[in-house]
């Protein structure tokens, strides 16, 4: 039996488990027959050109999650960021864990969606909220839906300015089979609120599982979101990040992407703009050596007019690995007095390291600024003999070279001790001790 | 200090030095002159360790060991500092993280521990001082979108900064106008005492008015071909290098 054919079989037994007059249950049904007519995306897809599922769907999985993992803080800390407060939504094997989270109903409600499943006060924000910026022809997006059960929940009322950061934090023990692993997370920030998000997926032991994460994200009217996902983990695993953002009038939503680690990372990054005066911010920072590939598919719908998108992502691959850029802007035809920009830059080390960099503009709207840009390069030769000339030696010269030509997405990074971590996991894959004040 | 015997080097298959010799002792400021591409700025990125120049003859000697294996890191631990002719731009990094950097790792060359914040902080200030340059200047990219000017007075900055035994001057006076090139030659003579030396490469005599050569050399297709005391750059000015062709 393919792959494919167990998640629709599973499908039943799932079924049991979950509480099927839920509102969202039709939702979970509809999204798995899509799933079932469109199958897993293949090279065939034009946004899959360059990134094969093939054999990551060739294995086998197990579905039903680890109920008792034996996990303790110990094993987990040095995954979050542990020097300043912060809300902590912690899953191990795709299960909530209380002990290791700190989660609050205090003026906003920072919890697991399957606690906002089951309860009846969170049933209208679910009925308004679920699933309705998901696009329906991605069948990876369908699977996740048509599995939903548990993730993170964060609803933050109007006016509320919570000082903390949460950190979403899933973990993959491996003790089994492989697992694969679909989190649902659903963030609503309610108008002039705000909140910061730091993401992390994270395996504790070596191997091949594979997490299909959905985050849907709702950005009402003048509210700030600052979303950080960090993705550093372990050699064999495959994450597909499938991230939808949908903003209202006066909003501003920045994602920063670090994609550090990982066998197979697929980031799917979409906008959608619902109101006039919206400014979205998508960064991205991809380090990547060995076999190791991480595709960035991003699409920013202008939709209403006197819309600002800012799009920057620098990538350095060592060794054989690939990374994939392909950035869609669209521009709606009512869409005037848009502004938007896209970079990409990338450097290569190692002559078998590659880049595949689609920008992709489609412009319907007469008065707008739209700017693309695109390097793939090598390092700067003279550059580097500057720096050696100065008594840097090669490997703390390339480091040197790396982080001012990424400086630029690690400089808008506004919490200071994430900056010092993701600063700390630079210098550590750069096999250098050097301290970087930036 | 530094003892060049019979260097001749080539890049991408063309000789450009062929056999050159030079001997500067601590103390010293030696000045090379020479028509354009005779081989001064070759000279100066061999001295340095730039890979792209092979050297197939002869060798550099400096405090008596042979360099000529050295990479460029290596060589600026032995105290050889080089200010470029066209210094690089190197946007995100700034000039403090840069010269932080470039001090600690040569101190750690040494065995010895990173210089506390405090000690560089206060070196940078005087130093900075000395260049008569802006602090906000310290917290610009390196040499991005400098002005020529602010780009050389930034190397003799790093010079003053790096304290080498021998520092090598490539066509420093550049791009300055006069006010500048005054500034700069200015910190080169206040770096210059008896256990150091400075080798200045020009094209022009009115930088030699400011850092006073006790030797002058000539280069001409990759050979020094007449040596002297700074009177033979004054006379250069003057008729140029016609001269020396014919003697040769």
């Amino acid at each position: 039996m393919s792959f494919q054919d167990k998640l629709l079989d599973s499908f039943i037994a799932f079924e049991q488990e979950i509480d099927l007059q839920s509102p969202v249950h039709v939702y979970r049904k509809n999204a798995l027959k899509r799933f079932e007519n469109k199958g897993f995306p293949t090279k065939k897809d034009e946004q899959w050109k360059y990134t094969s599922l093939k054999s990551i769907i060739q294995r086998d999985y197990n579905l039903s999650v680890n109920r008792n993992p034996n996990i303790e803080l110990k094993d987990i800390k040095k995954y979050s960021i542990n020097d300043i407060d912060s809300f902590k939504i912690v899953f191990v094997d795709g299960v909530f864990n209380p002990f290791l989270s700190n989660t609050t109903h205090d003026g906003m409600d920072i919890c697991v969606l399957s606690a906002a499943l089951s309860k009846s006060k969170y049933k209208k924000t679910i009925s308004k909220y679920f699933n309705k910026i998901v696009p329906d022809d991605e069948s990876l997006a369908s699977l996740n839906t048509s599995y939903t059960q548990e993730g993170a929940y964060i609803y933050i009322p109007k006016s509320v300015l919570p000082e903390d950061p949460v950190q979403i934090l899933h973990f993959s023990t491996g003790k089994n089979k492989p697992l694969w692993l679909q989190p649902r997370n659903i963030i609503i920030v309610e108008e002039n609120a705000r909140v910061e998000i730091i993401e992390r997926h994270q395996s504790l032991k070596s191997h091949t599982g594979l997490t299909n994460s959905l985050t849907e994200i709702y950005a009402e009217k003048n509210s700030f979101i600052d979303y950080y996902k960090i993705q550093n983990d372990l050699e064999s695993s495959n994450l597909i990040d499938n991230t939808f953002i949908d903003q209202k009038r006066d909003s501003n939503v920045r994602v920063h992407t670090f994609s550090f680690g990982g066998k197979l990372t697929r980031n799917n990054l979409n906008f959608y703009h619902k109101g006039e005066n919206i400014q979205s911010t998508l960064k991205g920072l991809t380090i990547l050596e060995g076999d190791q590939h991480v595709d960035h598919n991003t699409l920013v719908n202008h939709a209403q007019p006197n819309c600002e998108s800012h799009q920057d992502y620098k990538g350095i691959f060592s060794e054989r690995s690939v990374g994939v850029f392909n950035g869609k802007i669209l521009v709606d035809q009512i869409a005037q007095k848009t502004n938007a920009f896209q970079q990409n830059n990338n450097i290569l080390i190692d002559n078998k390291a590659k880049v595949n960099s689609k920008p992709q503009l489609e412009i319907f709207a007469d008065d707008v600024k739209c700017s693309h840009g695109c390097t793939i390069g090598q390092l700067n030769k003279e550059a580097l003999f500057y720096l050696k000339s100065r008594g840097i030696p090669e490997k703390e010269a390339i480091a040197l070279l790396t982080y001012g030509f990424a400086n630029n997405v690690l400089k808008s990074v506004n919490i200071p001790s994430l900056k010092k971590r993701i600063n700390s996991l630079i210098s550590k894959k750069l096999g250098v001790s050097l301290g970087f004040d930036l | 200090m530094l003892e060049i015997d019979n260097l001749h080097c080539k890049i991408d298959d063309k000789s450009i030095l062929k056999g050159i010799n030079l001997k500067i002792k601590k103390g010293e400021i030696h000045a090379i002159m020479g028509p354009n591409g005779s081989g001064k700025s070759t000279l100066a990125n061999v001295i340095s360790g730039h890979e792209d120049y092979q050297v197939t003859k002869g060798s550099i000697y400096f405090d008596d060991k042979e360099i000529n294996d050295l990479s460029a890191d290596e060589r600026a631990h032995e105290g050889v500092f080089m200010s470029f002719q066209y210094p690089v731009e190197i946007p995100g990094v700034t000039v403090t993280n840069f010269i932080k950097t470039a001090i600690n790792e040569t101190r750690k060359s040494k065995g010895l521990d990173d210089m506390s914040s405090s000690e560089m902080l206060k070196k940078i200030r005087e130093k900075a001082n000395l260049l008569d340059m802006d602090s906000n200047f310290l917290s610009r990219s390196l040499n991005e979108g400098f002005s020529g000017g602010e780009k050389k007075r930034n190397e003799i900055f790093q010079m003053a900064m790096m304290e080498p035994k021998l520092a090598v001057l490539d066509e420093t006076d550049s791009g300055l106008d006069i006010d500048a090139l005054k500034i700069v030659a200015n910190g080169v003579m206040k770096c210059s005492n008896d256990e150091n030396a400075v080798l200045v490469i020009t094209h022009y005599q009115r930088l030699l008015d400011y850092i006073v050569p006790d030797k002058v050399h000539v280069i001409m297709d990759g050979k020094v071909v007449k040596s002297g005391n700074k009177d033979l750059a004054k006379k250069i000015e003057v008729v140029g290098y016609d001269w020396l062709k014919k003697s040769k």
